[in-house]
């Protein structure tokens, strides 16, 4: 491969961009909802320590992906039910966190392995095979995107009608459950929801990378802000980004889409660790400078 | 606070049987407004379990409950503040202290979540009220035990309780912090809540404490400092020699068996 095979690769269809960006008008919109939602979701990913578990989930669903595929059902159902048979394995046997850990290990290789057997075993055109392991969006067809779509959208309004009670749950848990809060089903209601958003997530960016747009633009958001509404609103900032740059310069060439989308991603993050861990310092020191003197008084 | 009839706290009867093994039974204890009582005893004799019983949490083996008169009846209770025996937050929570506050005032509402004036008028007045207003606009991660453990006592109060539940609040805290804690405890009883605290350190609560209940070796004593802390009582309740030392204005209790050890005794002395 030389210079100009890979400026083709990657601006090839700058000359007829508008007439792409019409085809791909739909892929754009669930890009954009899967990021909103995927960076959202994320802030309770990392909240309840659980992106280990978002990888197994991202597994499973690619299984029962594979097992539609081979079966010739519809691909997206597929993904969605072994995303729940996933989630609710690992709420089920994994409340507590090093249990669950290594749950997720134990499920997560049967699960690459089944799908990797469909695979093996399916006839079909051999695009579809690897696409669901490391995402095409722009392949989905149309009305698989419309279901895409609507699943992010149902998603983001339960995560919203659930936002604070999940919140108390994640951060406090024992004091929750003092308050009231139904902390089985909340958590029940969370692991379903982070399945259908990891089944979407499989389609748009595939298995194995659904990290980058479920954690990545949270944990970004994370280092810069503390607020309860800067890092949710950040993060789906920057999934949104990530995955709608991600397609939009994807397009421009012949390349998959997913490694934009884990670049640009990945290089957010970054950034933010940058700036993070220099105010960071500051505020360690604005802290300690504060504290010394009332410390010594009291002594 | 008089319009109450009913004392914040009345236990009657309870037992706690845990894996086979009985904890304690026949424990009756009735809270008064305004009354700050120390739970002691070895780890394991199911102090904690006693506060998760009455926030409705755990089940008890025997024996009622009623908060404000209230048989308990689902898990979990707003009317009730309670701070739970935590480790200071991770460094890199995605929190202010003011959240850690507002957690206790809507933390439990399900729906959008829209700011409201209110509740925020509310955490306000919550954080100073404890004096956090310094650092409550700071990351909770990089405040410390001291302060993480006022913002808890802010979240606790949000709702201005009856009863104040506290499970080892002065873990971990340097002297001044536990001063600091435990002055936030005594303001909110004096305003005529009632106050069960579980700790393993008496000395910090001394002279603001009303009653003891030291649980241990599967038996319990209730009863006023003076008569409960002493060599007599509590070699009894133990079933082995134990020592009350007074070191200056500080107590020491000496050669208080661990609860493994003291279950051997149990059938002899039960």
């Amino acid at each position: 491969m030389n210079w100009d095979d890979i400026a083709n690769a990657m601006f090839g269809g700058v000359p007829v961009y508008g007439q792409i960006l019409a085809l791909v008008q739909n892929s754009v919109w669930a890009g954009a909802i899967l990021g909103l939602v995927g960076g959202l979701i994320g802030v309770f990913v990392l909240q309840r320590d659980m992106a280990f578990a978002v990888h197994g989930i991202s597994e499973l669903s690619f299984a029962g992906a594979a097992a539609a595929l081979l079966i010739g059902a519809d691909v997206v159902t597929g993904s969605i039910v072994g995303s729940m048979v996933a989630a609710a394995l690992i709420g089920w046997l994994g409340s507590r966190a090093r249990d669950r850990n290594s749950i997720i290990g134990v499920l997560m290789p049967f699960g690459l392995g089944l799908g990797i057997l469909f695979l093996a075993l399916y006839n079909g055109r051999s695009a579809n095979r690897f696409s669901l392991l490391t995402g095409q969006i722009v392949s989905v067809q149309s009305d698989q995107l419309t279901w895409l779509i609507a699943i992010s959208a149902v998603v983001l309004v339960a995560l919203l009608l659930i936002w604070r009670p999940l919140r108390f749950d994640s951060l406090d848990p024992q004091s929750a459950a003092a308050r009231g809060v139904p902390t089985g089903l909340i958590s029940l209601a969370f692991m379903l929801l982070l399945g259908l958003a990891v089944a979407v997530a499989v389609h748009i960016i595939g298995a194995l990378l659904v990290l980058a747009l479920l954690v990545t633009p949270a944990a970004a958001a994370a280092r810069i802000a503390h607020g309860p509404v800067a890092v949710p609103l950040l993060a789906a900032l920057f999934g949104v980004v990530s995955a709608v740059g991600g397609i939009l310069l994807a397009v421009a060439g012949t390349l998959p889409v997913s490694p934009y989308i884990t670049t640009i991603s990945f290089v957010i993050y970054l950034v933010c660790r940058v700036v993070g861990d220099r105010r960071g310092r500051v505020e360690r020191t604005d802290a300690a400078h504060r504290t010394q003197p009332v410390a010594s008084v009291r002594a | 606070m008089t319009r109450h009839a009913s004392p914040p706290l009345e236990i009657r009867g309870a037992a706690l049987r845990r894996g086979g093994r009985e904890l304690w039974s026949g424990l009756d204890l009735t809270v008064e407004p305004g009354e700050l009582i120390a739970v002691l005893g070895p780890s394991g004799s199911g102090k904690t379990t006693l506060l998760r019983a009455i926030l409705g949490l755990e089940d008890l083996s025997e024996g009622t409950v009623e908060v404000d008169g209230k048989r308990v009846a689902r898990a979990g209770n707003r009317g009730i503040g309670y701070l739970p025996q935590t480790r200071p937050l991770p460094r890199d929570t995605a929190l202010r202290g003011r959240d850690l506050v507002a957690l206790g005032v809507n933390g439990h509402r399900f729906g959008p979540p829209i700011p409201r004036r209110r509740d925020r008028e509310r955490v306000d007045e919550l954080i100073a009220a404890i004096g956090a207003t310094d650092f409550a606009d700071r990351p909770v991660g990089i405040l410390s035990g001291g302060e993480q453990q006022r913002l808890r006592v802010g979240q606790a109060l949000a709702d201005d309780p009856r009863l104040l539940l506290c499970d080892e609040p002065l873990t971990s805290l340097d002297l001044a912090n536990q001063q600091a804690v435990v002055g936030l405890i005594d303001r909110h009883r004096r305003s005529g809540a009632a106050v069960l605290l579980v700790t393993h350190d008496i000395n910090p609560l001394l002279g603001k404490v009303d009653r003891i209940l030291y649980i241990a070796n599967g038996r319990f004593t209730l009863g006023a400092p003076k008569d409960v802390l002493t060599s007599e009582v509590l070699t009894d309740l133990y079933g082995a020699p134990v020592f009350v030392l007074e070191a200056g204005d500080r107590l020491v209790v000496v050669g208080a068996p661990d609860a493994e050890a003291s279950h051997h005794h149990h059938e002899d002395h039960a």
